[in-house]
């Protein structure tokens, strides 16, 4: 059995901390590709009072519907994004995973990979549900592929959802099934 | 200019009544059939009073993300069921629409059609969204039929994300364009 369920190869997942996570928050928010990439709502910045409290009251409502994450490399204990599942749905063993890497010298190097390859085993092992959703954006190529090569499969798409630039793009849902997910990626 | 967006020919959109719809919004959520074909939430039975007062504080935010309606018949109080549009997001201009007519007897009648056809003429014609999402799960395959033949197409399928009566059934989302509206 493993006991270190949250340790994978290059990064673990830990609690979040408002004090010190904040700061980097509100500096990747400066990067607006981050924020599309992360998120369909419009860009906009908060302050690094606001980031902190939204922190302290997530952290202190324990959301039974939710677990929040911050991604740290096991080389230097630093934190580089965060991962969390959310709209957790018990009755149906159904959850959504979002993950955004805030640093952008490290994306494409399998961090991400990896942090989910983490959450899903949480998921799937700790949480016993049955599936994990997670939306994304015809835009971002590069999360569909990490997707896929997680395990995800594609289960559709609402046509023309976001409008970015004057040009509207698909919403891509994707899913995998706890019999796919031991199957393959244990 | 046609310009009356709740009016139909059997049923108009109203505001809800926080106090006097209670009754019968408390009766309904005692009703597996209805509450599941609405949400996927637990079936959570509410006393009236409690019913009451979600409605009073939903109504009490002028400026909501969701919109919700009373469906009554043309020239009467009485609800038959209700409408509404969540998640409104203006700048991609979408949002998901939730509707169902919620006695049995009632059903079968044209309301629930001629409601939604309304709801989607308000959210193209007044709101100037974009595209809808409707979502339902393939254990209601009525449901399924219902939007497509007011022009929704199934875009997504969750599979299995719906457990009931110890069955896996997949979440099926359905969507409709502003062109295909506009087509219709």
């Amino acid at each position: 059995m493993n006991c270190d369920l949250l340790r994978g190869e290059r990064v673990r997942l830990t609690a979040r901390n408002a004090a010190t996570d904040a700061p980097l928050l509100a500096q990747w928010s400066y990067d607006s590709e981050y924020l599309r990439l992360s998120d369909a709502g419009p860009a906009r910045l908060y302050s690094l009072a606001q980031i902190q409290e939204y922190l302290e009251k997530e952290s202190a409502a324990e959301n039974p519907h939710a677990f929040f994450f911050a991604i740290r490399t096991l080389a230097e204990e630093r934190v580089i994004g965060d991962i969390e599942l959310d709209g957790i749905r018990w009755t149906h063993g159904d959850a959504f995973v979002g993950i955004s890497i805030g640093e952008r010298a490290l994306w494409s190097q399998g961090y991400g990979s990896d942090a989910l390859r983490v959450i899903l085993r949480f998921a799937f092992d700790e949480l016993n549900l049955h599936r994990v959703s997670l939306n994304t954006f015809e835009y971002n190529p590069r999360a569909i592929r990490a997707y896929l090569k997680c395990g995800f499969q594609i289960e559709g798409r609402q046509r023309r959802a976001l409008n970015r630039n004057g040009k509207r793009w698909d919403v891509i849902y994707m899913g995998i099934l706890r019999a796919e997910w031991a199957n393959s990626a244990r | 200019m046609h310009t009356q967006l709740f009016q139909g020919n059997l049923i108009r959109l109203t505001a809800l009544d926080a106090a006097r719809d209670a009754e019968t919004e408390s009766r309904w959520t005692h009703d597996a059939e209805f509450m599941r074909a609405l949400s996927a939430e637990p079936l959570r039975p509410l006393a009236p009073n409690i019913v009451r007062q979600k409605r009073e504080t939903a109504q009490k935010d002028l400026k909501p993300q969701h919109l919700q309606f009373a469906i009554r018949p043309r020239a009467e109080e009485r609800l038959l069921g209700v409408a509404q549009l969540a998640r409104l997001d203006w700048t991609n201009g979408s949002a998901w629409l939730t509707l169902g007519i919620a006695d049995a007897c009632e059903r079968g009648k044209g309301y629930g059609g001629e409601a939604l056809r309304l709801l989607v003429n308000y959210a193209f014609a007044e709101l100037n969204l974009q595209r809808l999402v409707a979502v339902t799960a393939d254990d209601n395959p009525r449901a399924i039929r219902f939007f497509e033949r007011a022009g929704f197409v199934s875009e997504v399928r969750r599979r299995q994300a719906i457990h009931r009566d110890g069955k896996r059934w997949d979440a099926v989302m359905l969507g409709i364009l502003r062109e295909e509206w506009s087509a219709g």
